[in-house]
C-alpha cells in the first residue's frame, strides 16, 4: 500500500488526544462489554439445559430404564424407555432408507446437470420445503396415508412415522449434499470425461466418491435432527406402550413422544423417567454428530 | 468433434459421435424423477391438506382466521362445531415475536464477538457452544422449561416485572400464570439463538479486511469499526437471518405446546396463557373427532402459508445480499 503526500504532522489532533478520543475509547470499552454481556447470556442457557439433563437424567438412569419399557401408569416408579428407544431406531432406519438416496440424487440432479432448466426450480423448492413447519409433515402424512385418502391405509404405524421423518430429513440431506457435490473440482469431472467416462459413471464412480464422507456427514445431521422431533410423530406413529416390530397398522413410539407425555403429567416417577429420556436422545444425537464430524475430519486429513 | 476416424481406427467401431448411451439417458431420468419428487411432495401437500379442511373452511369463511371462537363438534360427517383459530394464529405471532425481541439483539451480539472481538483461543470453542444449542432436540427445551427454567428462573422474573411495569405498561400486568406466552416466547429465543446467529455470523465474517482496515486507519476504535463497517454491511444478512428466525420460531411446536399454557381464549396480557397453532394441533389432535381434525388440518394450512412466505422472503433476502445460508444451525 502507497500513502501518498499528506504528511502525519498536518493533523494535529493525531497526536494530542481531545476529550473527546477519551469519551470514544471508554464506549469502545463499554460497547465490548456489552458484546460479552450478550455472549454470556447466550452461554447461560447452554450450561443450565446441558447440566440439568445430565444430572437428573444420570439420577434415574439405569440398566432397568435402558432394558424394560415403561409402566401403564405414570405414577409407578421404574421401568424405562425400551419401546421408545426401539422405536426411535426403526423409524429412523425407514427415513434414512427413504430419504438419503432421494436426498442426495436431488442434489446431484441440481448440482449435475445444472444445464437443465428444471435444476434451478428444484433448488428453490427444496429450499422451501426446508421451512415447511414439521407439524404440517405430520398432518400431510396422516392425510395421505395414515387415514388413507388415496385409496389404501397403513394406520398409525411405523411406516407412516418413518416416512414423516424421511419428509423432515430430504431437504437438509439435499442441501448438506448440494454444498458438497459443489465443492468437488471440475477437474476431477473433465479427467473422467477425458478417460471416455459417461455421465452416468462420471457421477457414479468419480464424483459420489470423491464426495462420501461430506455426504454422510450432511445425512447423519439430518438423522440427528430427525431422531429428536416429536411434532410429525404425534400424528402418525401415535405411541405405544410396548416394543413394537410390526410396519404398518400398529402404533409405534419414540422417545421424544414418550419425553413429551410424561413430562406433561403430574408425577414425579414420570418426571424422572422423561430426564433419563431425555439423556439417552441427547446421547443418542451427540453420538450421531460426533461420528458425522469425526468422519468428516478424517476425509480432511487424508487428502 | 472429429471422433469418426479415431475411434473406427482404435475399435473398429462405427462413429460414436451423435449417439447417445441409453444407460446415460435412463440416468438422466432416475434424477430427474428424485429431484422432482420435491415439487411433486409439496404440490400434493398443499393439495391433500386443503381438500381436507375444505369442508371447514366453507362452512367458516373468513371467521375462520377472524374469529376466536373455538368450539369443536364430534360429529363424524358434518360440521356441527366452530371454528375459529385467531387465537391460535395470535399465540403463534405473540411467541415468535418475543423470540425475536429477544433472540435478534443476543444473536447479533455474539456474532459481532465471534466474528471480530473474540481473542483465538475462545473463538472455535464459542463456535460450537453456541451450535450445540440447535442440536437439542425440541422436546428437551419443553421438558427443561416445563420442569425448570420457566417455574425456578422466569417465574421470579416475570413477577417482578408485573409488578413494577406492569403497573403502568399495558400487556404487561397482572396476573401472571406460571405458563404463558412470555414463557413460551423465551424458551424459543433460546431455540432460534443458533440459526440467527449462524446466518448473521456468516455475513459479518463476509466484511472485506480492506474496509476494516480503511475504517481503523481512519482512527475509528474498535467499536465505530463495527459500528459503521460491519453492522452497516451485515444488515440485510441480519434481516434474512431474522427472518429465518422466524420461519423457524412459527413452525415450533412441542416446546411451545408445552409451555403456552393452553387456553384456548386470547390473553390481554403476555404473562397469561394462550395456545399457538402448532401446539393446538400437536394437544388436540389425538381425542379430536374426524370434523375437528379437519379444522386442525385447516390450522395446518394456514401456518404453512405463513410459515412458507416468511421463508421464501428470508431466503430471497440473504440471496440478495450476497449472502450463503450454511452451516449445521442453519440447515
Amino acid at each position: 500500500m502507497s500513502i501518498d503526500a499528506t504528511p502525519a504532522n498536518a493533523h494535529p489532533s493525531l497526536h494530542t488526544r481531545s476529550a473527546n478520543a477519551a469519551k470514544r475509547k471508554r464506549k469502545d470499552r463499554m460497547m465490548t462489554g456489552l458484546l460479552i454481556f450478550c455472549v454470556t447470556l447466550v452461554l447461560i442457557p447452554i450450561a443450565l439445559i446441558l447440566y440439568q439433563v445430565v444430572q437428573r437424567g444420570i439420577g434415574a438412569m439405569s440398566w432397568e430404564f435402558l432394558s424394560k419399557v415403561q409402566p401403564f401408569a405414570q405414577r409407578r416408579e421404574g421401568g424405562g424407555y425400551l419401546n421408545g428407544l426401539f422405536g426411535t431406531l426403526y423409524l429412523l432406519v425407514i427415513a434414512v432408507t427413504v430419504a438419503v438416496p432421494l436426498g442426495i440424487a436431488t442434489a446431484t440432479f441440481i448440482v449435475e446437470y445444472k444445464d437443465s432448466k428444471l435444476s434451478p426450480v428444484i433448488r428453490f423448492f427444496t429450499d422451501v420445503m426446508s421451512g415447511v413447519p414439521s407439524i404440517f409433515i405430520g398432518l400431510y402424512i396422516y392425510a395421505l396415508l395414515v387415514q388413507g385418502r388415496i385409496g389404501f391405509s397403513i394406520g398409525f404405524s411405523t411406516l407412516a412415522g418413518g416416512l414423516a421423518l424421511s419428509l423432515l430429513m430430504l431437504p437438509i440431506v439435499a442441501r448438506a449434499s448440494e454444498e458438497v457435490l459443489r465443492l468437488v473440482p471440475d477437474d476431477l469431472r473433465n479427467a473422467a470425461f477425458g478417460l471416455g467416462a459417461r455421465r452416468w459413471q462420471v457421477v457414479t464412480k468419480t464424483v459420489l466418491p470423491a464426495a462420501s464422507s461430506g455426504l454422510i456427514t450432511g445425512s447423519m445431521l439430518a438423522v440427528g435432527r430427525a431422531a429428536g422431533e416429536t411434532a410429525p410423530l404425534l400424528l402418525t406413529a401415535l405411541g405405544a406402550f410396548v416394543v413394537t416390530p410390526a410396519l404398518v397398522n400398529a402404533p409405534q413410539s419414540a422417545l421424544p413422544l414418550l419425553i413429551y407425555n410424561e413430562a406433561r403429567g403430574p408425577f414425579d416417577a414420570a418426571h424422572a423417567r422423561a430426564w433419563a429420556g431425555a439423556l439417552e436422545l441427547m446421547l443418542l444425537v451427540l453420538i450421531l454428530t460426533i461420528v458425522a464430524r469425526a468422519v468428516n475430519r478424517n476425509h480432511d486429513m487424508e487428502q | 468433434m472429429t471422433a469418426t476416424d479415431t475411434t473406427e481406427g482404435v475399435a473398429g467401431r462405427p462413429s460414436l459421435a451423435g449417439t447417445k448411451s441409453s444407460a446415460d439417458k435412463w440416468f438422466r431420468w432416475l434424477l430427474t424423477i428424485a429431484g422432482t419428487s420435491v415439487l411433486v411432495i409439496l404440490a400434493t401437500m398443499m393439495m391433500f391438506t386443503v381438500f381436507d379442511a375444505w369442508p371447514v373452511f366453507r362452512h367458516e369463511g373468513w371467521s375462520f382466521v377472524f374469529s376466536s371462537t373455538w368450539d369443536p363438534g364430534v360429529s363424524r360427517t358434518e360440521i356441527t362445531g366452530q371454528y375459529g383459530a385467531l387465537a391460535f394464529i395470535v399465540g403463534t405471532l405473540l411467541t415468535s415475536a418475543i423470540a425475536l425481541v429477544v433472540a435478534v439483539p443476543l444473536s447479533i451480539g455474539t456474532a459481532l464477538y465471534l466474528t471480530h472481538a473474540a481473542p483465538r483461543a475462545i473463538k472455535n470453542p464459542l463456535t460450537y457452544a453456541v451450535e450445540l444449542l440447535a442440536a437439542v432436540p425440541s422436546v428437551v427445551y419443553g421438558l427443561w422449561g416445563l420442569l425448570f427454567f420457566v417455574p425456578v428462573v422466569l417465574r421470579p422474573i416475570m413477577d417482578f416485572v408485573a409488578g413494577t411495569l406492569g403497573s403502568f405498561i399495558p400487556f404487561l400486568g397482572p396476573p401472571v400464570v406460571t405458563y404463558n406466552y412470555f414463557a413460551a416466547g423465551i424458551v424459543l429465543a433460546i431455540m432460534v439463538l443458533p440459526i440467527i446467529t449462524a446466518v448473521t455470523r456468516e455475513v459479518m465474517s463476509k466484511t472485506p479486511a480492506s474496509e476494516i482496515a480503511a475504517a481503523y486507519a481512519l482512527g475509528a476504535t474498535r467499536w465505530e469499526m463495527m459500528r459503521f463497517v460491519v453492522l452497516h454491511r451485515a444488515r440485510p444478512g441480519i434481516i434474512g437471518a431474522t427472518m429465518l428466525g422466524l420461519g423457524r420460531a412459527l413452525g415450533e411446536t412441542i416446546a411451545v405446546a408445552m409451555l403456552v399454557g393452553g387456553s384456548k381464549l386470547i390473553g390481554h396480557s403476555i404473562f397469561l396463557g394462550g395456545q399457538s397453532m402448532a401446539g393446538i394441533i400437536a394437544v388436540t389432535f389425538q381425542e379430536a373427532a374426524p370434523e375437528n381434525v379437519k379444522a386442525l388440518i385447516g390450522v395446518g394450512v394456514v401456518l404453512f402459508v405463513i410459515t412458507i412466505i416468511v421463508n421464501v422472503a428470508a431466503r430471497g433476502i440473504v440471496l440478495l445480499t450476497g449472502g450463503h445460508v450454511t452451516g449445521d444451525a442453519a440447515l
